[in-house]
Order: structure tokens, then sequence, then C-alpha cells
């Protein structure tokens, strides 16, 4: 196996001006506005748990093999990383003490993947993903409040409570979804949506290493192929659907090549960089009116597969603990910037601080907000129509629905 | 209403007063929504360069071409979701199972896609989308291909089931579906294709549209409901014909809709009536018909029943394919007057 090197240039945004980058050893100017070390140009080459490559299928070249971090992208990523990762935390524990009940299917161990992809498209790009959803909601303009109320179950949530934490929607992000596999032709339809109105936007369709066998997902492969539509499907692989790996359900687990006729890549899913190149590079693709294409994010799941789950049945203690202390995404980013002094400890552990006030005051809202009204128990059935009578649970219970 | 003989077979120009098939109908419907709308567009089996399995779709690739009428690889669960997708990007698919027995392949997308995202999303996003194809049992095409829907989908929240016996059922109904900003499941029959019906001027105005959830009387009567939909509210008719030589005076209620069920409808001619038998092509068990009974015995009409209400409906067995097994599989109209001499105790 070849390791790459990377070559990482880091550039300071803060009104310094720009200076050449060498391939080898590292420049260090001071910056008299910002008054931090500033711009650096390194090489590093990383061997640990997944070498720093792209694989490619069917394609000539691949994405850029460096990537530029500005200092305001790379406290942007770590803050929403962060902020995703005490979230599902907090989720966890409000499982736990049983405040929030049902499915919960938490996402720590995978931000790089969520925020990684929103760093390559626009919010005016759509998205659709499975059940793993709460960090996709925040990337989508979701805020952290809204989505613990849903959780809880109360008024206040991003879908009132009707939802919970598989059902949850904001602009162009078309949820959160329970049946593993359907959202792959939705998201096409979506693409085709934004080809048919000519808007140049397009959509990207997440799926796990679970749901990438699915049958709908190879008929949507062939037309969205057939009809170029410009969706980018992403097999967010973290190793095991449920409790079984992928050696165990997939007769082939380069997941990247299952599109056949449909390029494709794999990069690492725990490297937010990594992700956020490849993003770009499908998206210039799809934008170009080439159709659909593949990215294989590799990543993986701190959590069980749901609150449920304690997630060691079929994998060792060792092999979480490895990736953990190996390839955590948020560490990942945090040594790279404060190695290259782009953000000092204090600095971070300031966005720390402010995240946990931030997921402390959205769980305080979460679970005194009051829960939906009984009025609320049938509206929502139909858009734009007039309220109607539902049956209720006897012949004598007449409930109204309004839309 | 009378059977004519159906002059013309193309879809030309509808004149008020000329026989119009349920075919031709459902084809102006589309082409007529089409132009009026640009997110609406149809894809589906055969619908384009085919113009149609059953020809519904008809001149429509030719007119408006590949962008707007789509044809589909033999994948329903697939396309279906896509149709779905782009329902939720703010489109208006028309998409069409070739017949709804392969829709089983897609239910998931019906019902979970579309029927419950309104809901699940608190009003945040609605599906306008219609499903349409051929429903129920036809000729000789055995067990696979002759099933009714009617029951499956109308069991289900989210969605508009929608039921058209006649050529004015079809415009009107196709028309409201399209711009229905919901999950309409809408249930031809291929028998009822080459049926025409006289339309009058008003039904052929471009902005003609039948209110979903509402049943329509066809015949007024005194001494028994018949309440049916699709296909069987021409055999209740004849059968009413039958009777009325007799002296017995059917009323028929053409449901139009299975849901919402036009409840209101129903219990104002049993409670004047006093007699109910409900007709469907559909198998018995947790049908159609069981439904209207229930409801029935939960309202104010169950008093005015002089007799329990019973229930025609197909017989409960997969349809078999020799003509002679095939025709006993089906509710005929002797089985509907029978029903009617039983329920009056004549």
């Amino acid at each position: 196996c070849v390791d790459q090197l990377l070559e990482v240039s880091y550039v300071l945004s803060q009104g310094c001006s720009l200076h050449p980058f060498s391939l080898f050893g590292s420049v260090l100017l001071t910056c008299p506005t910002a008054g931090l070390a500033s711009m650096v140009a390194s090489s590093r080459s990383y061997a640990d748990f997944t070498p720093e490559k792209v694989d490619l299928h069917r394609l000539e070249e691949g994405p850029p093999l460096t990537a530029t971090l500005t200092r305001e992208e790379g406290l942007k990523y770590y803050r929403t990383m962060q902020t995703i990762r005490r979230m599902e935390l907090k989720a966890d524990q409000l499982y736990k003490q049983k405040i929030i009940r049902g499915f919960c299917h938490l996402y720590d161990g995978q931000e790089a993947c969520a925020v990684g992809i929103e760093g390559g498209i626009t919010l005016s790009d759509h998205l659709i993903t499975a059940y793993r959803a709460h960090g996709y909601t925040l990337t989508r303009g979701g805020t952290v409040r809204e989505i613990m109320a849903e959780l809880t179950g109360r008024r206040g949530g991003i879908a009132k409570g009707k939802g919970g934490s598989m059902h949850m929607y904001t602009k162009n992000f078309y949820g959160g979804n329970g049946i593993v596999g359907a959202q792959v032709p939705l998201g096409a339809g979506v693409a085709l949506a934004c080809k048919y109105l000519g808007n140049d936007q397009l959509c990207v369709s997440l799926y796990g290493d679970g749901a990438a066998n699915q049958g709908q997902i190879f008929e949507t492969y062939n037309m969205s192929s057939l009809w170029k539509l410009p969706i980018i499907f992403i097999c967010e692989n973290n190793q095991y659907g449920m409790g079984t790996s992928v050696e165990r359900s997939s007769a082939s687990t380069e997941y990247y090549k299952r599109g056949d006729y449909i390029p494709g890549l794999r990069v690492d899913g725990m490297d937010v960089l990594c992700v956020r190149e490849a993003t770009k590079f499908a998206a210039d693709h799809c934008r170009s009116g080439k159709g659909p294409i593949l990215m294989e994010l590799q990543t993986y799941r701190y959590h069980g597969h749901s609150m449920s789950d304690p997630g060691v049945s079929y994998r060792t203690r060792e092999e979480i603990q490895e990736v953990r202390s190996k390839s955590d995404p948020i560490s990942m980013l945090k040594d790279r910037m404060l190695s290259n002094n782009m953000a000092s400890i204090e600095e971070l552990k300031e966005i720390d601080i402010a995240v946990r006030k931030e997921i402390e005051d959205a769980a305080q809202f979460a679970t005194t907000d009051p829960e939906p009204p009984l009025d609320d128990l049938c509206s929502h059935i139909f858009a734009n129509d007039q309220p109607f009578e539902v049956r209720g649970a006897t012949p004598w219970t007449k409930l109204t629905s309004t839309s | 209403w009378k059977f004519l003989p159906s002059p013309q077979r193309n879809s030309g120009a509808l004149l008020a007063g000329r026989p119009v098939n349920v075919r031709d109908a459902l084809n102006q419907a589309m082409d007529e929504e089409l132009e009026r709308d640009e997110r609406v567009f149809l894809l589906g089996e055969e619908v384009a360069q085919y113009d149609g399995a059953y020809k519904v779709s008809r001149g429509l690739w030719k007119k408006y071409g590949d962008k707007r009428i789509i044809d589909t690889p033999i994948t329903e669960m697939g396309f279906a979701g896509i149709a779905v997708g782009a329902a939720f990007a703010g489109l208006r698919p028309i998409c069409e199972f070739m017949t709804w027995n392969f829709s089983m392949q897609a239910i998931d997308q019906v019902i979970n896609s579309a029927a419950k995202t309104y809901y699940m999303s608190a009003g945040a996003q609605p599906v306008p989308i219609v499903f349409r194809g051929p429903n129920g049992s036809s000729a000789g095409v055995a067990a696979q291909h002759s099933q009714c829907f009617a029951a499956w989908y109308g069991h289900c929240p989210g969605l508009k089931v929608v039921s058209p016996w006649n050529s004015e059922d079809a415009r009107g109904l196709l028309k409201a579906a399209i711009r229905d900003d919901n999950p309409v499941v809408f249930l031809e029959n291929e028998l009822m294709y080459g049926v025409p019906f006289d339309l009058s001027e008003d039904v052929l105005q471009k902005d003609f549209v039948v209110p979903i959830g509402k049943a329509k009387v066809e015949r007024r009567g005194t001494h028994i409901t018949l309440v049916s939909h699709s296909r069987c509210v021409g055999f209740c008719l004849d059968a009413a014909s039958v009777l009325a030589k007799e002296g017995v005076e059917c009323e028929v209620v053409n449901l139009r809709t299975i849901r919402p069920l036009d409840v209101d409808t129903i219990e104002a001619s049993v409670m004047k009536t006093g007699h109910l038998v409900t007709v469907e092509g559909g198998w018995p068990q947790y049908g159609v018909g069981a439904e209207i009974c229930a409801r029935v015995m939960e309202g104010p009409a169950f008093n005015y029943l002089d007799a329990p209400a019973v229930r025609v409906t197909g017989v409960d067995i997969p349809m078999p394919y020799a003509k002679i097994l095939e025709d006993h599989s089906v509710p005929q109209i002797k089985d509907i007057i029978f029903s009617v001499k039983k329920v009056l105790n004549m």
C-alpha cells in the first residue's frame, strides 16, 4: 500500500498577504493584525487508520491532493463537529434517563462526513439521508434546540414533535428516512427536479454500508445514469449495518465500485478535508452535466447501531478504542490546527465551552418545553385542504384535522 | 346512461354531446393539465413512445417530448421513489403503474414516503403526486394481474384514493387529483377504458373538476340503496333497470372516492330507503363494503335499517383463468338482484 504525501497548505485569511509555499519545509510569518503565527506550509504523510489516499473507479483523475484550509473554515468545522458530538452525547444521556424514547441512532464518530459534505456544496443544493440524521439536520440549517426538542417530543421540535429522531426536515433537506434504502430513489427524484427546473443545483443522496445492497439503489443507479441526473451518491461506510459487518453482508465491500458504470471514489471519512475535497470534486462532476457519481466515505460510529445496541457483541471494545485514539475526526482537525498554529488551545477550549453551553441550553429547552397540544394530533394530514373530521379511537370521538 | 358505440377511436377534439370513452377522457385530462402547469409530468413504463400500455397516454409524448413524458425501466420501486422525490422538490408528477398489481413492488414509496411525509414533517413537506393505473379484474389475465387495491390504499391516512366509473368521473377526478397538493391514488379500470359516455358542455370545460371526497347519486330510488365504485356502478344500474320492472326502485350511489369516504351521502340514502347493499369487485375480507357497513352501524343511519346491510363482492379466491371460472369470480348482475331481493325479503 502506497502512502501518498498529502501536501496541505494553510492560509491565514485575516488579511495577510499570501506567500508562495513550498512542498517541503515550513515558512513562518507573524501577522500584525491577528497576532498569531500565520501562514505555514507543511507536508505530512498519514499512516494511521486509513492511509491518506483516494481510490478511484472509472475516473482518470480524482480530487486534488492538496487542500487549503483557512483558519475561519477550520474553526467553523471544529465548532460544528464538536456541536454534533456533544449533541449526540447529550442525546445519549437523555435517552438513558428515558426522556428520549423510541429509536435514537447516534452519529458520534462520523461528524467529518456531514461537515465535510456541507463544505463541498451549498445550502441551495439538496440532501437526503437515512435515519442517522441528527448531524445532517444541523448542517442543513436546523438548530440544536429544535433538534433536541424533537427528540424529546415537544412542540418546539423541528417537526413539532410529530416526527421524532428519524423524521426531521429543513429547507432542501428531506430527512431523516426510516426505511433503509428508500431515501436513495427519493434523492434521485430531487435531482430530477433540479435538472427539470434547470437550476444548476444537485442532490446528495446518502446511504450506509447496510443499505448499499438494496435493490432500489441499483434501480436508482440505472435511472440516474440513463437520465444523467445531478446526483451524488454517498455511501457512509461505518463498517457495520446494525450488527452485521461489511464482510458478512456484502459479496463486494468496495462500495465505491458498486455503481458499476457510475464513476466512483473512496476517501477517508474521518478527515473533514478529504470529505470536503471529494465532495467538491463530485459536485463539479455533476454540475458539468456528466450525471451521477458515487463517493464512499470510510468512517466509524462509536455508539452501537441505536441506543438499544451496546455495540460490543459484534465488534471489540479495542477496535472502538483504537479508532477513537487514532482517527477521531475532531482530534484530527484539532491537532492539525494546533500544530500549524492556526488556533491556540485556549481558543479551542473556548469553543468547547460555548458548545457545551449551547447544548445545555438546548437540553434545558428540550426537557421543559411542553408536549404538543392534543389539538395537533390530527393536523398535517393533507396540505392546503379544508379542515375535515378524523375518526378517533371510538365512533363517538370525532377529531378535526387541519392543514 | 346508455351504451353508445364509439364513432372514433383516436383522441381528437372532444365536442360536447359526442360520446367520449374513459380512455380519451383520461388522456384529455392529462393533456390539459400538462398544458396548464409546467411542473406536471408523467412517468411510467411505456407511457411515452408506446403511447401507454393501454393507450391512455397516446399522443402526449409527441406533443410534450422527453422532458415531460418519461419512459422508465421496469423498476417500480425505483421510479416510484424518484416520482415522490420529484414531488418533494416542487414538481407535480403523475406516476403510472402499468397495473396496480405492480404497485406492490413500490408500495413502500407510496405509503411511507408519500402518504406519511406531510404528517411526519408537521406540514413542512407536502407531496403533490398522483399515482394512477388500471385496478381490479380485467379479462383473462389471471391471478397476479387481477387484484383490487381499493381496500389496501383506502386503509391509509395521508392518501386520497379515488375510483372513477364513467368518463365524467375519470376526467373530473384526474384533474382534481393532479391539482391536489397531496398524494392521490387513482384507480382506473381497464375494462372501462373503451366504454363511451356522453359528456356535457360543462364537463368539457378546462377547469372542470369532480371534487374528491364526494359521492354521486347516479339513480334516485326509494326502496334500497346500492353503494358501489368503478365498473360495478354500471352493474348496479343494470340491476336497477331489471328490478324496476318488478316495482323495486334502487338508489345507486357511485362512491367516486374511496378515501375520504362520503359517509354523509351514504347515510342520507340509507335513512331514506332503510336498506343497503354494497357492491365491489374486490375481495370481501376487510374490504370497501366492510368499511361502509361498519360506518353505517356506527352512525345515525343504523336506526333506519330494516334489515342488515350486506355486501356483494368478488369471490374470496385468487382470480382463475378459464372464462367460466373467471365469470363466476366476480359479482354479476344476477348476484346484485339476488341480494337486493334477499335484503328486501322478496
